[in-house]
């Protein structure tokens, strides 16, 4: 039986850490993800968890205690937002191409400058090229889930990656909702015991760990990473599938929501999908055949198979809730975009920059991009392919 | 009693031979007898910041440490070293490793990911008490990267960020006393030291650092014959005259307690350290006699501070 709770975003993700008891927790307070290693300190010195907490300097040395920990031999796990990722940036590359399969939740806020303390996913985008899979989490509930799935994902051979567990900032962070809570034992059986093959405190083996690594095999390490990013698809889809048994949820790479018979659909991530899905509920109501399909896996991008759940409709909008400041378009829709072409997917497609800084993102303004989705699809063009949704704007 | 050859054929390198660094270069001797200092039976994780021991001794797929070894970046073996220790502490609480075995913590750094860029990061990890030893090969640049100036590079020094030119001689600033810092940390062990004569000093402190529970700093002055500007067969001789001229004190601080380990019978002028090296050299042209002093006087004043701590502690 599971448990109902009502629990913020951080304290389902606090939660989801204790039950998990990973071996060395390495964090920094930042808004708005602070709250996570709070909770979780508290368990520490309450003796719930086995976990050793290194309260460091600041989150580059979070990430490098990590790093040390990760390769030490234990599962080391950290939270951050924005700046702190940013500061993190240089730590995240090495944990990734040191093959350490770190597992970190990131609660989306916008990235300096100027501060804003408010969510959109510029600090995720940021780290978008640098090896780390990436899940999304449209509420409480997914951020949970995520979290419990992560280890076993980041942990495969075939995979060892770290993996981070997005959630948007505040909105989900901060929104208390029902969820449901699996028992510590189920958690622990599912997640299971961490057993590197190969790991710094092993004194049978010493291994050394980040050389100076030149041309002669940069090149093959980094195309190794390439090749675990693409096995991390298969097993990102078996441990959803274990994990469908034990709780009866299912997951993927993505959602579909009423998507299969749309003519219009918008892609999205994170907490906006709960907003699109009300509207999309409405539309329907009124015979608009509206759909939307939400991205759970950002990295490894499914690209293939988000072509495929949406070529049938007659016009797509991508939000993104960062922009690429490239002068042709954010991040998703560069990416959805370039998997449709690859896919022979010729669908008119556009982008909408949205709820940058934090702010709001209304039923209203999700009205409005199906509308033009509608008026995409009467004109068969699409006049400006890179728009903003909700910026005010001198005329 | 401590004996140089016996602790070499007792205790085989787990520093080996094979790696790429400098002949005459200040750095290896250290390393060495750092990990000679380590009990046979133990293990060490060593953590390197990048830096020229790190890019020589560890450049894939091959290795000069015998121990387990891990580099991540610059400015943060502070960190990364206080994170394996972390692991080592939660895995032994579990019972995830056998109790009878143990593992020290090293971590090495040169003067610029310790005294510049990794100062934060040293700094964390010293005040969070991991047991850990953070030892620091000072060569008073970033000579990695071709002898740019750090706060370790003492004044008037020629580097390529502070040539000695038409205008301004050299480095202005004085260097940092990064060993001063980290005796405010109030840590059960910090300790300067060098390889002189048997190395001795350097063992000892070596030891004394590894063996005291909580994080401890050995800060360890080693010459590099490219930046100093020295034939490579005077290492020792530098070594000797940095510490003769009272430039490189030897001392420790033990919970506090301030200890001169060597105090030398008569201080020699500072001109004998400087003008063995040529990133001094200007210093001894005709109308620059003023630096000499200038350098002289920096020496005195900081040699007579030690001595008063160290007379201090011995009333306390």
């Amino acid at each position: 039986m599971s448990i109902r709770e009502r629990l913020s975003g951080n304290e389902a993700s606090a939660i989801a850490m204790k039950q998990i008891n990973p071996d060395v927790v390495a964090a920094f307070p930042i808004t708005p993800s602070t709250e996570i290693p709070q909770y979780f300190s508290s368990f520490v010195n309450n003796g719930t968890v086995d976990t050793e907490f290194v309260a460091v300097e600041s989150e580059h040395s979070a990430m490098s205690a990590c790093i040390g920990a990760q390769a030490a031999g234990a599962r080391a796990m950290t939270a951050t937002s924005s700046n702190g990722l940013s500061l993190m940036w240089e730590m995240i590359y090495i944990a990734s191409s040191t093959r350490l399969p770190i597992v970190m939740s990131l609660v989306n806020r916008a990235v300096s400058g100027p501060l804003n303390i408010h969510n959109d996913h510029s600090d995720a985008m940021g780290v978008r090229d640098s090896g780390w899979i990436m899940l999304f989490s449209e509420n409480n509930q997914e951020a949970y889930d995520n979290l419990l799935m992560a280890h076993r994902i980041a942990e495969n051979s075939n995979v060892m990656l770290p993996l981070m567990v997005c959630q948007d900032g505040f909105i989900t962070s901060h929104s208390i909702e029902n969820i449901d809570l699996l028992e510590d034992d189920k958690v622990r059986d599912f997640v299971g015991t961490y057993k590197p093959e190969h790991y710094l405190l092993n004194r049978k083996e010493p291994i050394a760990v980040g050389p100076l690594d030149l041309q002669g095999y940069l090149f093959e390490h980094k195309y190794g990473q390439s090749q675990a990013m693409k096995n991390a698809k298969k097993v990102i889809l078996d441990v959803a599938k274990d994990f469908e048994n034990l709780t009866g949820r299912k997951y993927s790479f993505f959602e579909e929501y009423r998507l299969e018979d749309a003519e219009i659909a918008i892609i999205c991530m994170n907490s906006t999908a709960g907003t699109t899905k009300d509207v999309v509920d409405n539309l329907r109501e009124k015979g608009i055949k509206a759909g939307l399909l939400k991205i759970r896996v950002f990295r490894p991008f499914p690209a293939e198979e988000i072509a495929k759940a949406i070529c049938h409709v007659k016009a797509v909008a991508v939000l993104d809730k960062a922009d690429s400041l490239n002068a042709a378009g954010g991040p998703l829709f560069t990416d959805v975009t370039s998997a449709m072409y690859l896919n022979d997917c010729k669908v008119p497609t556009v982008n909408y920059i949205y709820g940058i800084g934090g702010r709001d993102t209304t039923t209203k303004e999700i009205t409005s991009v199906f509308t033009d989705l509608e008026d995409i699809v009467r004109s068969n063009t699409v006049t400006n392919p890179y728009r903003y949704l909700g910026v005010r704007v001198e005329k | 009693m401590y004996n140089l050859k016996e602790v070499i054929a007792e205790k085989p390198s787990r520093f080996t031979a094979g790696h790429r660094m400098c002949a005459g270069c200040g750095a290896p001797p250290v390393a060495r007898m750092v990990m000679r200092a380590l009990k046979k039976e133990d293990h060490a994780v060593v953590a390197g910041a990048t830096g020229c021991m790190e890019v020589s001794t560890f450049i894939y797929p091959y290795t000069a440490w015998t121990d387990s070894f891990i580099h991540t970046a610059f400015e943060c073996a502070g960190a990364t070293c206080s994170g394996v220790e972390a692991a080592y502490k939660s895995l032994k609480k579990q019972g995830k490793l056998p109790e009878d075995e143990h593992t020290k913590f090293i971590a090495f750094g040169g003067d610029g990911g310790t005294y510049d860029i990794g100062l934060q990061s040293l700094s964390g990890a010293m005040e969070r008490g991991h047991d850990m030893t953070y030892v620091c090969y000072d060569n008073g640049a970033y000579m990695n990267t071709g002898i740019q100036r750090s706060s370790a590079t003492p004044r008037f020094a020629d580097t390529t960020t502070t040539p000695a030119g038409k205008v301004i001689p050299g480095k202005t600033q004085s260097r940092k006393d990064l060993t001063e810092i980290m005796v405010s940390h109030h840590l059960p062990y910090v300790a300067q030291t060098i390889g002189v004569k048997n190395f001795n000093d350097l063992y000892a402190k070596a030891e004394k650092a590894i063996y005291t529970k909580g994080a401890c700093f050995l800060n360890v002055l080693a010459p590099c014959p490219r930046g100093w500007g020295y034939s490579t067969d005077m290492l020792m001789e530098i070594n000797r005259l940095a510490v003769e001229t009272c430039y490189w004190p030897l001392y420790e601080v033990e919970n506090g307690v301030y200890r001169m380990t060597y105090i030398p019978s008569k201080k020699l002028p500072i001109e004998e350290f400087l003008k063995l090296q040529k990133r001094f050299a200007h210093m001894f042209k005709p109308g620059n006699e003023w630096m000499i002093e200038e350098f002289q006087k920096e020496v005195d004043t900081r040699w007579d501070e030690l001595l008063k701590k160290c007379e201090m502690s011995k009333l306390n």
